[in-house]
């Protein structure tokens, strides 16, 4: 317990807490006792994978559980009041007033029927802290706290209206807005771009400091939660594995699991000679401008992608990443310019390309959870381009799948007949490889195919993808807001910005000054495991007056 | 807001042209039934002779292209024509009976919207409840029963214990109070009729959203369940309630020959089936033509509302 708060009145106390999943009718545990004490002022980070039970925590921590889900034992004290005993009612009245949450996608998480202000007065006004017109008035000073630009009238903008950074700082502005004594921050910087990530995050530190609410920071991002956190708790599969204050546990975890989540990502593409003079390339985007309506989004886009090669495309959202994707699929013609495939011009639209044209380019998504048919078997999803493309029938086809299962690394016996829920999230995305190479392409587009996975996993998909490329000569482009992803797959890069190539290179020459001014903003942005870092790069971009 | 403008327009020009269909049709329609006026008109004691005398001074002889053609540009100038049962202007036979039917259909719908609204709010409050399933069913077996079997045991029970009128004709002197009073039960029997749909799709629409991430976070700052409802959930249902509500309203108004003819109420249902039973053109046209506009003014009103009721939709970035 770091020292800071040893003084200070203890807030929250969980003890064993135990929490039950239902799936088909039965009860599994979700966590297995876990303890936990926070103290007033003090910030808790709770991190672990996906499935590591952080959010039903944080939940629980509120007295609140997802439907499908029950506390089974232990107890939850929050200042002298045990929220399992307590009625709904007294829970009720802690709820938004004294506990409050910020959610991780706050596009989601407000109500698209109403106003941002009356959003954030309805805890206030209905909890009887203060009238309405007050609660708007304090609304205001908050939102310009929290630096939200137009803080007089941003407010009576309907959620739709605002981005997704602003949005989030609204949010968390309005669960201050009965100055709690206790947020809980479920993933609120997940959702968002590098740049808008700081944003928020420092946004959230100096209001947490000013108003000294204590909270509860869930994350899976390790360099996020140092920067947040006073103390860290590290959770895998609803068991505690280690707690400790920050900087001790940055600089000295003890358990393997907790150094196995600190290691550095260890895979990185090996570096690929350049590529001869007048090769040509296997896939040549020329002066491409491309829009919806009368907007152009994208604005004289031009690079080239080699056989064995990736190319990086890096932005933020909105930036064009995928309508440059688009373009290249043809589901979007472009307006002006062309791409060549193979030094050959390609029809603008899809559907006017042959079958080998379509079949030479595949595409793997970022969600393979609805990517893939939930009622088709794997034999179907993986097999159907190969019979559609390559006209393989019967035993030929079967053996073509099962090859590809070996292929993604699944076997085949295990799996060809499996549906597409029985997988985990990471074993999905496998199968989405393996459909796209199913047709044999000479090129595939990744869009941001390890966002959606935790960090091992998506290593995991990475080397796959890596040697893939090897074993069949094939040319990538890459979508992808990750820095360290780029770092580690990427041959050349190239960084987009409001619909337009800002730099573009050899992956070497893009991570060594001097770089083009957003693509400093960019690289400086991610977070690193330094506690301080935030501190120090706010500073810095305070001394330059950024 | 401009957007919504254009739409009613276009919309309304789409109606107008399902109109011109409709009305080609009910005149296809008519025209294959066995028969004309002229030999329903005189039944038994038709002649050759006095049916092509008939035929030939009210027109029918005439080709049906250069009929329905004549028919057509008297509508276009506010001709309907005059009926060819008793010659008087089929405006004037019309006008009586569709302000019966519009008064009738606002009754029910009157006691049937909020009705169906409350209900659907409280059973998606009370979901799974006792209260629910007994809703559910009642609503359920309520619109089950063929509309004349409502009517009937609704006449058995209230009508013969004399509480209510089973005729439901109304005297020229009638105050407001001996209307309402006099047309309770087949306003009764319509409401029992269409509340079960309206209820049901209010409680699946607004459920539908109870997973929602907005949801969670009004139960997450400790609003009570009936705020999170109705503040939360039920404004953006509303588009579904909407919708189902104008399919209802509209069936009030033009499916409901067999409540007025059980309750001996002068609607346009009985007057529609009474027309084509004598093969009277002109007032069948008239009368299709009300119902087709009945259904494509509420689908168009219920588009509008549909519209209004999402911030997305009307609050562009």
């Amino acid at each position: 317990m770091s020292d800071q708060f040893a003084d200070k009145d203890v807030l929250l106390t969980i003890k064993d807490l135990r929490i039950e999943g239902r799936s088909d009718e039965t009860w599994s545990p979700i966590v297995n006792g876990v303890d936990l004490t926070l103290r007033k002022g003090e910030v808790l980070g709770l991190i672990g994978e996906s499935g590591a039970g952080k959010s039903t925590v944080g939940l629980a921590a509120m007295g609140f559980t997802r439907d499908g889900c029950r506390i089974s034992g232990g107890t939850i004290d929050f200042d002298g009041i045990d929220l399992r005993k307590a009625g709904k009612d007294t829970r009720r009245k802690l709820l938004g007033k004294r506990i409050a949450y910020v959610a991780q996608s706050a596009a989601a998480s407000f109500n698209p029927a109403h106003k941002l202000i009356d959003q954030y007065s309805e805890a206030p006004v209905q909890h009887g802290v203060m009238g309405k017109a007050e609660a708007e008035r304090d609304a205001v000073d908050l939102y310009r706290r929290m630096q939200l630009p137009d803080p007089d009238s941003i407010g009576f903008r309907y959620p739709h209206q605002v981005s997704g950074g602003q949005l989030q700082r609204a949010m968390t502005a309005m669960a201050m807005s009965c100055r709690p004594d206790l947020i809980i921050f479920d993933e609120p910087t997940t959702a968002l771009d590098v740049t808008t990530q700081i944003e928020v995050l420092a946004a959230i530190r100096n209001i947490v400091e000013q108003f000294d609410t204590a909270a509860i920071y869930i994350t899976h991002d390790l360099a996020v939660v140092a920067q947040m956190a006073d103390r860290i708790k590290v959770l895998l599969k609803g068991d505690e594995v280690e707690e400790a204050d920050t900087y001790t546990m940055l600089s000295a975890p003890q358990e393997d699991y907790t150094k196995s989540l600190w290691a550095v990502r260890s895979h990185t593409r090996a570096e690929q000679p350049p590529v001869g003079k007048g090769t040509t390339p296997v896939v040549s985007v020329r002066n491409v401008t491309a829009g919806y309506g009368t907007v152009d989004v994208l604005m004289d886009v031009n690079f080239d992608i080699h056989q064995r090669r990736t190319v990086a495309v890096v932005g933020e959202s909105g930036s064009g990443k995928s309508t440059t994707a688009r373009v290249i699929t043809g589901l979007l013609p472009p307006r002006r310019g062309e791409v060549l495939f193979d030094g050959e011009a390609l029809p603008p639209d899809y559907r006017q390309r042959s079958r080998d044209q379509l079949r030479q380019a595949q595409m793997i998504y970022q969600m393979a959870d609805t990517a893939l048919n939930p009622k088709l078997r794997i034999r179907e999803l993986i097999g159907r381009p190969a019979q559609m493309y390559l006209g393989l029938r019967g035993r030929k086809l079967t053996e073509r799948i099962r090859n590809l299962l070996d292929l993604i690394e699944l076997e085949p016996d295990d799996y060809i007949d499996r549906l597409p829920s029985e997988l985990s999230g990471g074993q999905k995305q496998r199968i989405g490889i393996a459909r796209a190479l199913a047709a044999e392409p000479r090129f595939i587009i990744c869009d941001e195919v390890t966002s959606a996975l935790d960090q091992l996993v998506a290593e995991g998909i990475l080397k796959l993808l890596d040697k893939l490329q090897t074993e069949f000569d094939l040319a990538y482009m890459f979508i992808t807001h990750d820095l360290a992803t780029v770092k580690a797959i990427a041959d050349e890069v190239v960084v987009m910005k409001e619909g337009r190539v800002v730099e573009q290179g050899p992956k070497t020459d893009m991570f060594q000054p001097p770089h083009d001014p957003y693509t400093e903003l960019l690289l400086s942005s991610v977070p690193e495991m330094d506690p301080d870092w935030l501190s120090k790069l706010l500073a810095e971009r305070a001394a330059k007056g950024q | 807001m401009s957007h919504i403008w254009s739409m009613i327009a276009k919309r309304l020009a789409l109606g107008l042209l399902t109109l011109f269909i409709v009305s080609v049709l009910i005149f296809l329609a008519t025209e294959l039934l066995p028969g004309d006026f002229a030999q329903e008109f005189l039944g038994q004691s038709a002649t050759p002779e006095t049916v092509a005398a008939i035929r030939r001074e009210l027109g029918l002889d005439q080709p049906m292209v250069t009929r329905y053609f004549d028919w057509l540009g008297g509508v276009v100038t506010g001709d309907f024509g005059n009926s060819l049962s008793n010659r008087r202007p089929v405006a004037d036979l019309i006008a009586t009976r569709l302000g019966n039917t519009l008064f009738l259909a606002l009754y029910a719908a009157a006691i049937a919207v909020p009705l169906s609204l409350i209900l659907g709010i409280l059973v998606a409050l009370f979901r799974n409840s006792m209260f629910d399933r007994i809703a559910n069913a009642s609503a359920l077996t309520a619109i089950s029963f063929p509309e004349f079997f409502v009517a009937y045991i609704l006449i058995l029970w209230l009508a013969q214990t004399g509480v209510f009128p089973s005729m439901a004709r109304i005297p020229a002197t009638a105050g407001w109070g001996e209307i309402l009073y006099r047309t309770f039960l087949p306003a009764l029997t319509l409401t029992l009729v269409v509340t079960a749909h309206m209820m049901r799709m209010t409680r699946a629409a607004i459920i539908n959203l109870l997973a929602s991430p907005y949801i969670e976070m009004a139960r997450l700052k400790g609003m009570n369940p009936m705020r999170v409802i109705v503040k939360h959930a039920l404004p953006n249902a509303l588009a579904p309630i909407i919708n189902v509500i104008a399919l209802n309203l509209a069936y009030l108004i033009t499916g409901v020959v067999v409540v007025e003819v059980v309750f001996v109420y002068p609607g346009l249902g009985q007057l529609m089936v009474d027309s084509v039973a004598s093969r009277d053109m002109p007032v069948v046209q008239a009368v299709a033509l009300i119902f087709a506009s009945a259904y494509v003014l509420l689908n168009l009103l219920a588009d509008v509302l549909s519209t209004l009721s999402n911030p997305r939709l009307i609050h562009r970035r």
